[in-house]
Parts: structure tokens; C-alpha cells; sequence
């Protein structure tokens, strides 16, 4: 269906795959939620039964080990919200670049 | 019968939300993006909308993967903003058009559009930042009807159906019943992607495209299917998708009254336009 570089289309097997880390992801809309997981990450990613891979990605707070593990940008935002990440820092680590970098990168399309 | 005074289409990038509050609207970053709503505000003073129609995409406050409707029509007394977990401050409550709301289900669904209907509904960024562009006092002075489409988990409707969708909703609307002056809003795009190796994506040629298609040839970007739009315009920028809904409410014909284009607002390319029906 899609074979654009660099991109994976949340699709039927993604969203199978990813549903637990996803339904954690989703539960930090809320504060208390927020605070419940920064308390104890091992024993909330085990309540909303991620698998290892998820885990592992979780503990890396790596997007592009998220997504490979079914993570849905949407939801994984919200993960990011946690530490303050804007979608510049998630852009960088997700390209191999600094912010400023990829800063840099967006604003060269202006004049393209 | 109620009347399409015409239609606001913009991006609603979640960053928009802090600059706002943190009142950063002359910043040299946000000016230009900013600056782009004086002339919107200034026509919606002559078009005095009573009643606002917004087809925007949630991004995982109202619905998540556990039910994820294609087409869900608001039919709320009220709809309220929540926290998204990334800490953008809440907005005030927005008052629903409830006869709208229903007049529009009823006639989608005798129209063979199989619509969700939600009587209760968080509203999200993509409906609460480009109204409080459209109103920044946040003293809304519309009632609502949401129209979220799925843009989170593939399959998604295609842009032919969501164009389709519109035109009912315009017909549906020109039947109502009623005094009322309604705005159709539509929120999203243009072109930006978020995730994978290629996050970052814009493309400026294609956003350029289909700005002008929309007056010259509103069905343009319907020619493709959901695939080919993401590799167009990223992975968020198939939210252009809102834009077509909302062009097609206006009927065959449309002019431009406004537009402003500029890159980067975050990591999107960021585009509003006001439209109003041609004879």
C-alpha cells in the first residue's frame, strides 16, 4: 500500500501491534496518570501489559523504537509531553540530527 | 433557510495554543503566522457566522483505537477542551447548535453517510486553536457543530469521500430550516509529517497546488488516494482532508477572499484561507 522512505502508515498491523503501549500513551491526557508512571515506570507499563520491545523502547524513550513497536505519533506525543519534548527535539532524534539542525532544515523550506 | 456566509480553512498546530498564551503573537517566529488572521477577523465582522460547522481530526483526547469512528457528527448542549497531556492550557466551552447538529445526522444518514453520533465530546486542539484565532478574546460569539474525521489509523476515508461528505453537509444546511449565518471551519495541514526517518517533510509546491485548486479546481486533490496524499504532503498533512470537507460545503463555485502562507509554524507548513460561495 505505501512505500514512502522513511514512513510507516499506522495501519491495520500497527495498530494491533502497538494497542497496549498506545492505551498507556493515551492514559497520559491526565496529570494524575502523568505522575503515576514517573512514580513507577516498570510497574505501570506492566499494568497496561506492554510487551518487551515497547518496554525497552519506553526505557529508551526512543520514537523511532516506539514506532517500530507499534507506537501512533498522536499517542506517543503525549509520552513525549511527559519530559518536555517539543517536536523539534523529536524531529532531531528521530533524523540523526541536533534541533538545531532540523530547525535549520525547516525554515530552508520556506525559500524552496 | 439558513445561509453559508463562506469558509475559514487553517492549520491548528499545537504550538499555536502556547504562543497564545504566551502572548507571543509579535515574536519575529509568530508574526508572520499571526499577522495572516487580521484580515480573516476582519471579514468574519461582516460575515457575522451565528453558527460555526468545524471539521477537524482528534488527535487521542475524544476517541482512541479502542472505537475509532470515520465520520463523527457532535450533537453536545456543550463541548469542552481537556488536558492532551503535553500542557497547553485549556480553552472556555463552546455552546452547541443542537437542531444543526441533528438536522445535519439526519440528512447525512438518509444521504447513506453512516455516521457516529456523539452527544457528549471533548473537543481538541485542531477545534479550540483555530477558534480562538477567529476569536481571540475566547467570548465565542457562535454555537458548534464538530465534524471529526479519522486521520489517526489507516484505513482513512478518502479525500473523494470527504469531499462528497461536504457537499451533503452544504446541501444539508441550505435545507435548514432557519435564519441562522453559518461558517464552515475547517482545520488541519498543510503539509507537515511528524514521524520516522522522514519527519520534518514539507513541501511548498504541493501546499501552493492545492490552495489554488480549491477555487480553480476543487476536486483536484481528490484524484488520489490516501498513500499517494501522505507521500505529497506528509504524514499530518493528509489533514488537508478538513480543507476539502469544508470547500465542498461552499457549493461548485468559490472565490478567495484571503490567504496567507508561511513555513515553519513548529514542524508544519502552515496555510489559512477564506473562501465564500460564488454564484
Amino acid at each position: 500500500m505505501c512505500n514512502i522512505p522513511g514512513t510507516k502508515l499506522f495501519d491495520a498491523d500497527m495498530a494491533r501491534k502497538g494497542y497496549a503501549l498506545n492505551k498507556m500513551c493515551f492514559s497520559f491526557n491526565e496529570e494524575a496518570n502523568r505522575k503515576a508512571f514517573l512514580a513507577d515506570e516498570e510497574g505501570y507499563m506492566k499494568q497496561y501489559g506492554l510487551n518487551e520491545q515497547q518496554a525497552a523502547a519506553i526505557r529508551a524513550k526512543n520514537v523511532l523504537q516506539l514506532l517500530e513497536a507499534g507506537g501512533n505519533a498522536y499517542y506517543l506525543a503525549k509520552f513525549a509531553g511527559i519530559f518536555g519534548l517539543d517536536m523539534q527535539d523529536i524531529g532531531a532524534q528521530q533524523t540523526g540530527v541536533t534541533k538545531a539542525e532540523f530547525q535549520a532544515r525547516l525554515d530552508a523550506y520556506a525559500t524552496a | 433557510m439558513a445561509q453559508i456566509v463562506g469558509a475559514v480553512t487553517t492549520s491548528h498546530v499545537p504550538a499555536i495554543g502556547k504562543a497564545i498564551f504566551k502572548q507571543l503573537q509579535n515574536e519575529p517566529y509568530w508574526k508572520p503566522f499571526f499577522d495572516g488572521f487580521v484580515k480573516v477577523r476582519r471579514w468574519l465582522e461582516s460575515a457575522r457566522p451565528d453558527v460555526v460547522v468545524v471539521f477537524y481530526n482528534d488527535h487521542g483526547l475524544n476517541f482512541f483505537l479502542d472505537k475509532m469512528p470515520t465520520f463523527a457528527v457532535g450533537a453536545a448542549p456543550s463541548y469542552t477542551n481537556a488536558d492532551e497531556g503535553w500542557g497547553i492550557p485549556t480553552i472556555p466551552a463552546f455552546r452547541g447548535e443542537q437542531d444543526l447538529s441533528w438536522h445535519l445526522i439526519n440528512r447525512l444518514v438518509a444521504a447513506d453517510f453512516d455516521i457516529t453520533t456523539c452527544q457528549e465530546m471533548l473537543v481538541d486542539h485542531a477545534f479550540t486553536l483555530p477558534m480562538a484565532l477567529l476569536w481571540p478574546d475566547q467570548k465565542w460569539p457562535v454555537q458548534v457543530v464538530p465534524v471529526c474525521i479519522n486521520t489517526v489509523q489507516f484505513p482513512l476515508p478518502s479525500a473523494k469521500r470527504c469531499y462528497a461528505l461536504g457537499e451533503q453537509i452544504g446541501n444539508a444546511i441550505r435545507g435548514w430550516q432557519s435564519d441562522k449565518r453559518v461558517l464552515i471551519l475547517g482545520t488541519g495541514g498543510l503539509s507537515h509529517q511528524l514521524e520516522g526517518e522522514r519527519a520534518g517533510f514539507i513541501n511548498k509546491p504541493f501546499d501552493i497546488q492545492f490552495m489554488d485548486s480549491l477555487t480553480k479546481d476543487p476536486k483536484w486533490a481528490t484524484q488520489w488516494n490516501s498513500a499517494e496524499l501522505v507521500e505529497k504532503a506528509g504524514t499530518q498533512g493528509i489533514e488537508l482532508l478538513m480543507w476539502l470537507a469544508t470547500r465542498a460545503v461552499l457549493g461548485d463555485k468559490a472565490r478567495e477572499v484571503h490567504r496567507n502562507y508561511h513555513i515553519p509554524i513548529s514542524n508544519t507548513a502552515s496555510g489559512v484561507m477564506v473562501m465564500e460561495p460564488a454564484a
